[in-house]
């Protein structure tokens, strides 16, 4: 059983305040702490000297360390002189050893409240920088695609292969889980209303148009947001942090072709694809909902979707999917260039480049809704 | 070499009023305690960090305000191995080191080939050729690393921290291997470092940069300036705080 840590106060003269330390000071026992010898300092002023006696000390950590050093200082500003009496020569070493470097002036980066207005002008400042970083990379990103058309952009091909299989045909189950599920959701909507006019037959348009127009590539772009975007900045990031882009700056290999290049282009070729792929497997969804539920027959279901679909909503579909895909791969890219140089900037990078691409493709849409509303598409 | 060169970061200034020249065929040791901008320094030099002020000169040719093809020719003739070796983790050993070969020579496949397996040899990884970085153990990344900076027979090479998470006998035979570059190729290397025993091994010419006065604070060869500099910082760097370790002692004996 080990001896409990106490502290045995007297007082042998009016300005002397002896304290005797006994028992074990370790972490995790209960100990007495500075604040029983600051408080009887302070409560008697005419205190002017502390005996610290710790000949019955038996076991001791940093906590007593800490407390040591606590009142050594408190004894410091408050002028009172302090005597230590059977302190263990280990206790002595360290404490040497805490106070032979002094305290960085100016390591400690304080928490300066700054004024009101000081933020104001940070935070705008710092938005222009990030629009310039923003428009300077797609800049890049435009002027290395031009490269890329001439014929003398510099990247692996076997990169680009391989982005286009993480891009296209590892993305197919999610796609095809996704699409269909939107493609019923869809369906069972229209149908609550329609079945009200007896029109349930029109399921089939509405789900064939809102799969074609919006949903099909919204819904692709989404997860390829949260299934590529995030792992290109993420790639991107890393390689950050092991200098392997400084590596290939100093080798005179511009990142943004090796880089920036394939993994856009990947995502750009296989984007109006899976567009397409999700198009038709929401069509399926929709008539998996009016075939089964709503007496409609595959036949008369698939002829209505025939007779409403034409080619300019699947190629706006398809078209959107590109602009998405553009996003989705700048985005990406450019949170994983700019990520610093930690495990946690990585996974920042990771998640802005997934905000970033969704907030992109939602604006965007409505651009897009609102140009087709005006020009009658 | 660099004249007035200042390093900042914003505005916080890193180092300031930098002047020394590289020789050709020096092996120049950057030193100083951590944090005082060793690296910084390297950034500034291999042309990844433009410096707030000043100049780095590769011969007569003013680095930073050249043009970017001539900024490109620079580099070409230099060699880079980085801290963590930051070999390209989507490719092999030999794609890694075949890269800068396919970049600028015209070599066919057969010879890049050829001159990648000397290469790896030359570092002790043959056989090695066709493994991920992420396969091969951190000494042998380094190692690579400086395959790679090898792969277009560099005029310069830097160094950034090379015996940094090696053991003594690794650290020992890539200073050996730095020398013997030296010498057989005629590689003017710099090198970044704080390890004492590379630093008096391999060192003939250094710099001394101070964290406090935000200069460099010594130059010349390490080993003079052992036997002869009176500024209490270096001394203590160079004898591994010895001095100061007595200062300590004798402290607490009061």
């Amino acid at each position: 059983m080990q001896a409990q840590s106490k502290i045995d106060f007297s007082q042998p003269a009016p300005d002397i305040l002896h304290a005797a330390i006994s028992g074990a000071w370790q972490i995790g026992s209960r100990l007495p702490g500075p604040a029983s010898v600051l408080s009887r300092l302070g409560a008697d002023t005419r205190i002017k000297r502390l005996i610290i006696d710790t000949n019955e000390l038996a076991e001791w950590d940093s906590s007593f360390l800490t407390f040591i050093r606590t009142i050594t200082e408190e004894c410091r500003r408050k002028k009172i002189a302090l005597a230590m009496h059977g302190l263990p020569e280990g206790v002595k070493r360290l404490l040497h050893l805490a106070s032979i470097v002094p305290e960085q002036k100016g390591t400690s980066q304080g928490k300066k409240t700054k004024p009101f207005f000081y933020m104001v002008g940070e935070s705008a400042v710092h938005f222009t920088t990030s629009i310039i970083q923003m428009l300077s990379f797609i800049g890049e990103a435009t002027l290395s695609l031009f490269n890329f058309l001439r014929g003398k952009a510099r990247f692996r091909r076997i990169d680009l292969l391989l982005f286009i299989e993480e891009c296209g045909a590892d993305s197919l189950p999610i796609v095809t889980l996704i699409s269909v599920l939107v493609g019923l959701i869809l369906a069972f909507v229209g149908a609550v209303q329609l079945k009200l006019f007896g029109a349930q037959i029109y399921v089939a348009n509405l789900v064939a148009i809102a799969m074609a127009r919006e949903m099909g590539a919204l819904m692709t772009g989404i997860i390829m947001a949260g299934r590529i975007g995030a792992a290109y900045a993420a790639q991107l990031g890393t390689m950050q942090v092991n200098e392997e882009i400084d590596a290939l700056t100093t080798m005179g290999i511009s990142p943004m072709e090796f880089l920036v290049l394939p993994r856009l282009l990947a995502l750009v070729l296989m984007m109006p694809l899976l567009t397409l792929y999700s198009d038709l497997l929401g069509i399926m969804g929709g008539a998996l909902v009016g075939v089964g539920m709503m007496d409609i027959t595959l036949v008369q279901y698939l002829t209505q979707t025939q007779a409403t679909l034409d080619l300019t909503n699947i190629s706006l579909g398809i078209a959107k999917a590109g602009i998405y895909a553009i996003i989705i791969a700048l985005a990406g890219c450019l949170r994983g260039i700019q990520s610093g140089r930690s495990a946690a900037a990585v996974g920042g990078a990771t998640t802005s480049a997934v905000v970033t691409a969704i907030v992109g493709i939602i604006v965007t849409d409505g651009i897009f809704a609102v140009l087709c509303n005006a020009l009658g598409i | 070499m660099v004249s007035d060169l200042t390093m900042a970061y914003g505005d916080f200034v890193i180092q300031r009023d930098l002047n020394f020249s590289i020789n050709h065929n020096d092996i120049f040791i950057i030193m100083g305690g951590s944090g005082c901008g060793k690296s910084t320094l390297l950034r500034h030099l291999i042309g990844l960090k433009s410096p707030a002020k000043g100049h780095v000169y590769y011969g007569a040719v003013d680095f930073w305000n050249a043009d970017p093809a001539a900024r490109r020719r620079i580099m070409q003739k230099c060699g880079i191995l980085y801290q963590q070796g930051a070999l390209w983790s989507s490719m092999t050993l030999a794609e890694n080191v075949a890269l800068p070969l396919e970049e600028y020579t015209d070599l066919s496949a057969g010879d890049i080939k050829e001159i990648v397996s000397l290469k790896l040899a030359l570092v002790g990884l043959a056989g090695y050729e066709e493994f991920y970085p992420s396969e091969i153990s951190g000494g042998m990344q380094k190692r690579a690393g400086l395959a790679r900076a090898m792969a277009l027979d560099p005029e310069i090479l830097f160094f950034d921290e090379p015996s940094a998470g090696l053991d003594p006998v690794s650290a020992k035979r890539l200073d050996d291997l730095i020398l013997e570059l030296r010498d057989s190729l005629g590689t003017t290397v710099v090198v970044v470092t704080h390890e004492l025993a590379s630093i008096f091994a391999i060192g003939n010419n250094s710099v001394f940069l101070d964290a406090e006065s935000r200069t460099m604070i010594a130059q010349g060869d390490p080993h003079l300036l052992l036997a002869e500099s009176d500024d209490s910082k270096v001394k203590e760097f160079l004898t591994r705080g010895a001095m100061a370790s007595v200062a300590v002692v004798a402290g607490h004996n009061e």
